[in-house]
């Protein structure tokens, strides 16, 4: 691949959500930026920008990221999944931030994003995570407002959901 | 907190890689999985000229068994370790230790060898592959070479990696039979850095130490046939030889008191598994 001058924007290339996207950004472009500023994907948060805060995580080729901590033109040829792809339709919610609104799950609002995408992420893998599981894996995550409890609570209720609307599985 | 301006190659080949680090020098970094230097470029704390992506170099994606050890190439992550099904088999003790190693959202990008080349005095996996006698494996344009754990971590978040130079694999020993391993951990919460980390490999009556978090990198030291009041005077010994000093985390006292007694633990857990 030639060299990406500093200087220069450079066209990158990736899937987003289910879409193709083509647009550019500086080699020292975060991919925060890249997808709030250029491709206006709003939903990703950006708190701390240095990957202790989780609230701009999103999936990279099937794997949770940072995406404070990711280079735009390192996602070229990815794909991507951000908050946005969550929900099945625009106008209904996913089984999982259904739980967020029926437990109060947020406050602000500002860390939903990420822990929306990281829980999403866990849950289609780990379809019955314990308690003491659910806590450790959102110690990736921090929440300034409602203190965790809720948070677990609506993802106990939505692995629970999910078991049972796939009863097979 | 944005990074400054830095070119951006993404190399395909081992060679491409190495003549840009050549011809860059320190003006270069190797970004991985991005965990550590991504941060270290948004604080400015790193103002490379370039950065060199290694992660779609094909040969460095591997884990591969080799005789008596476990080959680890730099575009492997620490979440693909994880899940590779032979390591808790193969190595017990990296297997026990990887997941402490931030959080699984972090794991999911960080790579193994990104771990050992940052050589943070308070992280797991250079710490393990100290304990273990591990080694690194370098290259650059022209050379090949391999270097032992314990002369790779030279100080603060500096190794013995030359700036033209890039960590290609890392072989982690392979468990030997009548081996016993343990891992112990105290922070604030999991996945923080680590106040203090105990790595213990026992075999026979003797037992190696791996500390980390407290002196300036990784240490260990080979306790032979101590037990009771002589193992206790080892370890104090050990603490007071690691310089704890205070910070915003831990006093030197309290870090002193942890060695003696999470390494006490962690000496005691690694003899029950012996096998």
């Amino acid at each position: 691949m030639p060299r990406l001058s500093a200087d220069a924007r450079h066209r990158i290339r990736a899937r987003i959500n289910g879409r193709a996207i083509e647009a550019e950004a500086e080699p020292r472009m975060l991919l925060t930026d890249f997808l709030r500023h250029v491709l206006g994907l709003t939903g990703t948060h950006i708190g701390c920008e240095h990957g202790v805060c989780g609230a701009c995580t999103v999936e990279i080729d099937g794997r949770l990221a940072r995406a404070c901590l990711t280079l735009a033109p390192q996602i070229e040829g990815s794909e991507i999944r951000t908050v946005e792809g969550l929900a099945p339709s625009p106008d209904r919610l996913s089984v999982l931030q259904e739980a967020f609104r029926r437990h109060h799950a947020l406050q602000c609002g500002f860390c939903t994003a990420g822990i929306l995408v990281s829980l999403d992420h866990y849950l289609a893998r780990t379809p019955d995570p314990s308690e003491s599981e659910i806590r450790e894996f959102l110690g990736g995550h921090l929440c300034r407002c409602t203190g965790y409890v809720p948070i677990v609570a609506a993802a106990l209720n939505a692995a629970k959901k999910l078991r049972e609307a796939k009863p097979h599985a | 907190m944005k990074p400054a301006r830095f070119d951006y190659v993404r190399a395909d080949t081992l060679a491409e890689a190495h003549a840009v680090l050549a011809a860059e020098g320190e003006n270069a970094r190797v970004i991985a999985g991005g965990q550590t230097l991504v941060p270290m470029l948004s604080m400015r704390l790193a103002r490379p000229k370039v950065v060199i992506d290694i992660m779609h170099i094909a040969p460095l994606a591997k884990i591969a068994e080799e005789k008596d050890a476990i080959r680890v190439g730099a575009a492997v992550r620490q979440a693909e370790l994880l899940e590779w099904p032979a390591l808790a088999e193969r190595q017990p003790l990296m297997a026990m230790a990887l997941p402490w190693v931030g959080h699984a959202q972090t794991r999911s990008r960080g790579t193994v060898c990104g771990s050992v080349a940052h050589a943070d005095p308070s992280a797991e996996i250079p710490l393990v592959l100290l304990a273990l006698k591990g080694e690194i494996e370098l290259s650059s344009r022209r050379h090949k070479r391999r270097v032992a754990a314990e002369e790779f971590f030279t100080g603060l978040m500096s190794t013995a990696c030359a700036e033209n130079e890039l960590i290609d694999s890392i072989l982690i020993p392979s468990r030997r039979v009548g081996e016993g391993f343990a891992f112990r951990e105290f922070g604030r919460r999991h996945g923080d850095f680590a106040i203090v980390a105990c790595a213990a490999v026992a075999k026979g009556n003797s037992v190696r130490l791996g500390v980390g978090g407290v002196a300036d990198r990784p240490v260990a030291r080979d306790l032979l046939d101590l037990d009771g009041s002589a193992l206790d005077d080892a370890l104090d010994t050990l603490a007071w030889d690691l310089e704890a000093r205070d910070d915003l985390h831990a006093s030197a006292s309290y870090r002193r008191a942890l060695v003696r007694r999470l390494g006490k633990e962690t000496i005691e857990e690694a003899r029950r598994c012996r096998a």
